[in-house]
């Protein structure tokens, strides 16, 4: 889906972390958000969701506009947006419950009582998460058994059983060894092509390799939003030229 | 200071040893006695007369009515204090204002601490007449009055440490849920409970023994009647209100009737540790399955 943030500020309490963004992202790319830590990342990416109305003294002001619609409309229902908008966490946070049952919660939750339609989308979901064979002989099992990475893959395959158009992803693979996070990488490139994905990065190689389009946060400004490679090889401004180099950040 | 530190020490342990002592004592005495009953009165006797009448000529010495009567009004409390206690802990925990929260909780934590003959009497002189405009039946001691006003005795204990453990669920699990479009109503009683399953049942078991082990509701509202009966209108007698029946009556102390509160005594130490290795094993198991 086609989505567009306009002059978005984000204040927590009298903090004014987001000063201001405006970027359009267009469907089925992979947009990533980088930038040194505390710069906003994970404060905007939440705005696409209303994760932020969780957050009690947090304050949001502007327009997000996801496929025409204005999402901060007081007509808006926030979790049907949030079918819409699915979201996978820095830390992999699966329920205390089985590996079956933690992928069928969207569903169970959204009030599909169908238990054939539950077992296939239980499967083509992890299917789709990439971890249909690791997991196929032990649905039953404890999703708190599998390793982090799994963990991690568990909780896209979450996000996608309620088929959401768009998958915000705020440093999915930061908690992940070396090559689990390549497997995440490589889910991204291949969800592509359903979804529309904004991802949050500290990895430079992984915002490179994964994404089309890339936003560089500083302080809470934009500083530049472009086209991955055009970014990565020719950025037009200091700051980003001196983040990319790892002058700082 | 060296002088002072080894004092301090050697003070404390003498206090570890002294509660030890007095545990074990007392555990001594009741197997002493206890052993001493069923010299005369066999184990299956006890396990399976349906009468208990040790007090009347024709002696009968089963159980099953005192166990039946602490059960019963165990059983009507703990069916209001675990729905009501755990909504409760659900609304505090999820639903409301900090403020809200910390002024409610101690206010619930009051109930705990109400003396329980004032309790007793709540349930004799109000409870039960209440409840008879209703059922013209109820007897004026009964299983229903003091049951129902030992589960508002206990509700704080379930709503306290239930909440406790609700609090403690990991923030980033609501979140989890939420992102899925989950509502506030499905996040907390489909994820959070379930998340903090081990401490709301430490705190149902913890109730449940308080609840077990309670003498002067039942005591004051149930009735002295040893009765086999489910029926929860009837008067009937509790294991706790026997025991303070036969102590403050003039019962010989060398005789197999004084005997019989060691008995029933050993009878309500047995169940309550039971409960508590339940309680205990629940608690190992879940930290097993959070690593
Ligand atoms: N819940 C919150 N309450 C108050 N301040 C917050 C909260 N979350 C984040 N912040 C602050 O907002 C700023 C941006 O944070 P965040 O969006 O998490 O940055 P990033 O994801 O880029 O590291 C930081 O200064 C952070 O301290
Ligand atoms: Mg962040």
């Amino acid at each position: 889906m086609k989505i567009e943030a306009k002059n978005v500020h984000v204040y927590y309490g009298s903090d004014h972390v987001l000063k201001g963004v405006t970027l359009s992202i267009k469907k089925n790319t992979v947009t990533a958000l980088i930038g040194p830590s505390g710069c906003g990342k994970s404060t905007f990416l939440r705005c696409f969701n209303r994760m932020n109305d969780l957050i009690e003294n947090a304050r949001v002001e502007g327009e997000i506009m996801i496929e025409g619609v204005d999402i901060y409309h007081p007509k808006i229902n926030v979790n049907e947006l949030r079918k819409t908008v699915g979201m996978v966490f820095q830390k992999p946070n699966p329920f205390p419950k089985s590996i079956f049952e933690n992928v069928a919660y969207g569903l169970r939750v959204n009030g599909v009582k169908d238990q054939a339609l539950i077992d296939e989308k239980v499967e083509s979901s992890l299917r789709g998460a990439a971890l249909w064979d690791e997991v196929k002989d032990k649905l039953k099992k404890s999703a708190l058994a599998l390793s982090g990475g799994q963990q991690q893959r568990l909780c896209i395959a979450r996000a996608l059983a309620v088929e959401p158009s768009v998958l915000l992803m705020d440093e999915p693979a930061s908690a992940l060894d070396p090559i689990s996070s390549i497997k995440i990488e490589e889910l991204i490139y291949s969800l592509k092509a359903n979804y529309t994905i904004l991802i949050v990065t500290h990895n430079m190689q992984q915002a490179s390799r994964t994404s089309d389009k890339t936003a560089f946060f500083y302080m809470g400004d934009l500083v530049e939003y472009d086209d991955t490679r055009t970014l990565f090889t020719n950025p037009k401004k200091e700051r980003t030229q001196n983040y990319i180099t790892g002058r700082f950040g | 200071m060296k002088l002072r530190e080894t004092i301090i020490e050697k003070l404390l342990l003498a206090c570890s040893l002294l509660t030890i002592f007095t545990t074990v004592g007392i555990i001594g005495v009741l197997i002493f006695e206890t052993i001493g009953f069923f010299k005369e009165v066999s184990l299956i006797e006890f396990l399976t007369d349906t009468e208990w009448t040790p007090l009347f000529s024709n002696k009968r010495f089963g159980i099953l009515p005192l166990l039946t009567g602490t059960l019963l009004t165990t059983f009507i409390a703990t069916i209001v204090a675990v729905p009501l206690g755990l909504t409760i802990a659900v609304y505090l925990s999820e639903y409301s204002h900090k403020t809200v929260r910390n002024l409610v909780k101690p206010m619930l934590e009051i109930l705990a601490a109400v003396p329980t003959v004032v309790y007793g009497y709540f349930a004799l002189v109000f409870v039960t007449p209440m409840f008879q405009k209703i059922i013209p039946t109820l007897s004026g001691f009964n299983a229903l009055s003091p049951g129902i006003v030992m589960g508002i005795m206990i509700l704080p204990l379930v709503s306290s440490l239930s909440e406790d453990a609700l609090y403690a669920v990991p923030k980033s699990l609501r979140e989890g849920s939420f992102a899925l479009g989950a509502t506030k109503f499905q996040t907390s009683w489909k994820v959070i409970v379930p998340s903090a399953f081990s401490g709301i049942s430490v705190s149902i078991i913890l109730a449940i023994s308080r609840a077990i082990g309670e003498t002067m509701i039942v005591a004051i509202a149930a009735g002295q009647q040893p009765r086999l009966t489910l029926d929860p209108t009837v008067p009937i007698e509790t294991m706790t209100t026997y025991i303070v029946q036969v102590s403050l009556g003039d019962v010989p102390h060398d005789s197999v009737e004084y005997r019989t509160i060691f008995a029933v005594g050993m009878t309500l130490f047995v169940v309550t540790l039971i409960l508590n290795n339940i309680s205990f094993w629940l608690k190992k198991k879940f930290q097993k399955h959070h690593r």
